[in-house]
């Protein structure tokens, strides 16, 4: 009946946690992980120093990787933005597709008549707006029915792909590319609407990558500096404390679903701007980059700038695994590395909360009310 | 009624840390009465009733139960035995029946539910007790008298010959408490016997045999009700008229000098029920209003209307002449209302927080603290750090999360945070409680300086001596009215705890 070992709160929460937790919940991952492989006869060490190598170790493979980050950062900011007020928006998928969407129209209709930079900050603000409207709306009934946001977050991921396919697939509709006579495909962009790509020694890096990387040190500011960040603190640890000093709490709920799914929306314009450079219905909902973000903002312990460095180490794995893919390199196992990333960094928060301690004295716990 | 003890308890003692809530208790149950357990809030009856059905152990004493000594580790072995508690708080499932609720947790209940007969079974024992319930109905089809009596079921269905009732009437309307006057009745009638756990004078009078006043976890006496009277009982709960110093004020209070005018105030508890009957109150420079009543009688929303938390439905509350905009708390903060509530922890602060931040929790949008909506941390680290040296608050840094300090600092924290706006008025909920002896003097302390330097203070509290010994005038609060404002000096306990119990005065003025 009684464990050896209990669970102690800590009183406090020492920093170093703050790092040495993400790298345990790693390696423990990577531990499950490698008995998984054992299981299925494959040499884990053979396989994880190739998706190290594959994922970091040549410019073609870091270029791939910071591509694959991308998205990655753009959504992780997305659920680490929401998950700071207690706000569990698991929709940066569908966000990120309207964000797509939305940029993807104005790059098409500004593309070819407006100067180039005009262009690239109209299709990152349609993004913001498509993406934010769409999560805005999540708060909205959270914050005035109190309806579940996972549930309905996690639903209108759904309705957003539908509608991309509709969109691509099964209308003529703006963004379909009336030329595309076999396989029907997005309208391409004008090339003034390309977002611009820079190298550094050999790296490709996207416009997109360092736009996440300004947006993130715009989003610690926000939560760890002003004061809508301090009001959303005090929100998440105490409702009632909230209501006390007249914080409109409702308001706040929506501000930061908006601002979440704002924030999904550029990785989706990123998308189109930065790589594809039309609507590609498929290939946004191929790779899961809305919940891989939840990922990224677990293990990030909701750090915005953390989250842009765990955005690239899980950005390498990935495409460590897209170029690993055969029959000696199962598909399904970035998956399943990721998934136990997930599992090890959410266990690990609860070491940030409590210590173990071993089972002494039988004491039994009086119920007091 | 026969006279065979049904029930014994003596010299029952329960600790918990940092209280005795029970010290010697004696407490006599004859069969087939109806004894009414009368106190005020922690005198021990909540305690005592959870002892007698096996929720705790006791620290010290015995139990006998028919003459013979029981030990019960759990409710379920006092139901057994025939002991079963109707609690205020009701425990049912809303989206099962009636029926369902009450055979629910019954180890009888076959696997498979015999629905037909135990419909049948319930409304037979509803009839015999003269409660009118569909045992098919969902409870969250039923009103919260007829919730209560699916409790009630729930117990005798389990045949319990012992019933206690936690403060049965507190939901109820006056109607539906007279209807469970008449159930308990027909109960007692056949044998069973009834513990009616109340604070309220007029219906422990109307309805026990005996009673039993508990005061500060002891037993005052066992009268019956027969050879008392409601005086009798209001003086026996709140304690004698002891001799009690007054604080001494270097400033007279100017009750004249209206600071905080309340006027004809009602309002809402969470369940959206009426909670507040037309509060009219006012306080003057340098004033300390006490407002004394046992819990739940329209307190806490009354400092919460005041302070802007939750809306007005009627009347209006304005300090120096300024009327305030209802529901809005920072409005309230910005004309001058400084509010410690009753939950210091959780709704005075926010416990993960450190003391800085919680210090400057109603002052961060100043100016002086936050500039283009960005904090000026250094700004609020001064502050901070001013603060914890003028209030002498023990803390390790101003970085330390507040749920980390003692009861005491914590509320040093948020009594420095309140004046340190600038108050004109202070509404105070229960600002001791909790708290040790030394604390406790420290706030007191501070609450009659602040007034002695002209703040007009509303002092809410169930300690009656508290009040007693630091209000101006009393007003006493009994279901969400303002039953009386008494000078302090010509205040005594007798007659506040009469008025605290829903007694009308009936010599005095």
């Amino acid at each position: 009946m009684k464990s050896p070992v209990r669970l102690e709160r800590r009183l406090e929460q020492p920093k170093w946690l703050n790092w040495a937790i993400p790298l345990i919940s790693l390696l423990a991952a990577l531990a499950v992980g490698a008995i998984v492989l054992l299981i299925t006869g494959k040499n884990p060490i053979d396989v994880y120093q190739r998706i190290f190598e594959r994922g970091f170790l040549s410019t073609r493979a870091l270029t791939g990787t910071l591509r694959t980050a991308t998205p990655f950062a753009f959504t992780g900011l997305c659920a680490a933005a929401a998950f700071r007020l207690g706000v569990i928006n698991i929709g940066g998928e569908g966000q990120l597709y309207m964000g797509a969407i939305g940029a993807s129209y104005v790059g098409l209709v500004m593309g070819n008549s407006y100067p180039v930079g005009i262009v690239i900050i109209a299709m990152v603000l349609a993004g913001m707006i498509f993406g934010g409207m769409y999560a805005g709306f999540v708060g909205l009934l959270r914050a005035q029915f109190n309806t579940n946001e996972i549930i309905t977050s996690l639903m209108m991921n759904y309705i957003a792909g539908i509608l991309l396919n509709y969109l691509i697939f099964n209308s003529l509709s703006y963004w379909r590319d009336p030329r595309s006579a076999g396989f029907p495909s997005g309208k391409p962009l004008d090339k003034r609407a390309f977002w611009p790509s820079y190298e550094i020694a050999g790296v490709g890096i996207s416009f997109g990558l360092i736009l996440a990387a300004f947006v993130a040190i715009a989003v610690w500011v926000l939560y760890k500096r002003s004061r809508f960040g301090f009001e959303i603190g005090v929100i998440a640890d105490s409702p009632r404390a909230a209501r006390y000093i007249g914080i409109r709490t409702k308001t706040t709920i929506v501000a930061v679903t908006a601002l979440s799914g704002a924030l999904a929306g550029i990785g989706g314009a990123s998308q189109v701007g930065d790589f594809t450079h039309y609507l590609d219905a498929k290939g946004l909902q191929l790779n899961s980059f809305g919940y891989t973000g939840i990922v990224v903002a677990a293990l990030a312990r909701l750090n915005p700038l953390g989250a842009i460095v765990v955005a690239i180490l899980l950005g390498g794995l990935t495409n460590a695994g897209y170029s690993l893919q055969g029959p000696d390199f199962p598909s399904g196992l970035v998956g399943t590395l990721q998934g136990l990333i997930l599992f090890t960094a959410v266990a690990g928060e609860i070491l940030m909360k409590y210590r173990v301690k071993r089972n002494t004295a039988a004491k039994k716990a009086t119920v007091a009310s | 009624m026969t006279n065979t003890i049904a029930v014994q308890m003596s010299g029952v003692v329960k600790r918990f840390p940092g209280v005795v809530a029970n010290d010697g208790v004696e407490f006599t149950l004859l069969r087939g009465e109806v004894h009414a357990l009368l106190g005020e809030n922690g005198a021990g009856k909540s305690t005592l009733s959870n002892i007698l059905t096996g929720l705790y152990r006791p620290d010290e004493g015995t139990i006998e139960l028919n003459g013979a000594p029981v030990s019960f580790s759990s409710p379920r072995d006092a139901l057994n035995a025939g002991i079963g508690m109707v609690h205020q708080h009701f425990r049912l499932v809303e989206t099962f029946s009636v029926a369902e609720n009450v055979v629910l947790g019954n180890p009888d209940t076959a696997f498979l539910l015999d629905t037909a007969a135990i419909n049948e079974r319930v409304k037979e024992l509803a009839a015999r007790y003269d409660m009118a319930v569909d045992p098919e109905a969902r409870i969250w089809q039923l009103s919260v008298g007829e919730q209560q009596r699916v409790e009630i079921l729930k117990v005798l269905y389990r045949g319990a010959q012992v019933l206690i009732l936690d403060e049965p009437t507190a939901v109820l309307t006056p109607i539906e408490a007279d209807a469970l006057f008449r159930t308990l009745r027909a109960m007692t009638a056949e044998g069973r016997t009834v513990i009616f756990i109340s604070h309220k004078l007029d219906e422990v009078m109307a309805v026990s045999d005996r009673i039993t006043v508990l005061r500060g976890g002891r037993t005052v006496g066992t009268v019956d009700t027969s050879s008392t009277n409601k005086r009798d009982l209001a003086s026996m709960m709140v304690g004698r008229n002891v001799e009690f110093t007054r604080v001494q004020r270097k400033t007279p209070a100017q009750a004249n000098d209206v600071v905080l005018n309340v006027e004809n105030l009602g309002g809402h508890d969470d369940r959206g029920r009426e909670a507040l009957h037309g509060v009219t109150l006012t306080v003057g420079r340098g004033e300390i209003v006490g407002v004394a009543g046992v819990a739940g009688n329209g307190q806490r929303e009354l400092a919460e209307v005041i302070a802007g938390m939750r809306h007005a439905t009627t009347g209006s509350v304005s300090v120096e002449g300024k009327v305030l905009q209802s529901g809005k708390a920072r409005a309230a903060i910005a004309g001058g209302i400084a509010h410690v509530p009753e939950d210091r922890l959780h709704t005075g602060l926010a416990a993960g927080h450190s003391v800085e931040d919680n210090l400057a929790l109603k002052s961060y949008r100043s100016s002086l603290l936050s500039r283009f909506g960005l904090l000026r941390r250094q700004a609020m680290r001064d502050g901070a750090e001013a603060l914890v040296e003028r209030y002498d608050v023990k803390t390790p840094s101003t970085q330390t999360a507040v749920r980390l300090l003692s009861g005491g600092n914590v509320q040093k924290v948020l009594l420095a945070r309140e004046f340190s706006t600038g108050p004109k008025i202070l509404i105070a909920a229960s600002p001791t409680r909790g708290l040790d002896v030394g604390a406790i003097e420290s706030v007191r302390e501070r609450l009659v300086e602040a007034a002695d330097g002209g703040l007009g203070v509303l002092l809410i509290s169930e300690d009656l001596d508290e009040i007693m010994s630091l209000a101006d005038r009393i007003a006493v609060m009994y279901e969400g009215r303002i039953v009386a404002v008494i000078p302090a000096e010509s205040a005594d306990r007798e007659t506040i705890g009469l008025l605290m119990g829903g007694s009308q005065l009936e010599a005095t003025s």
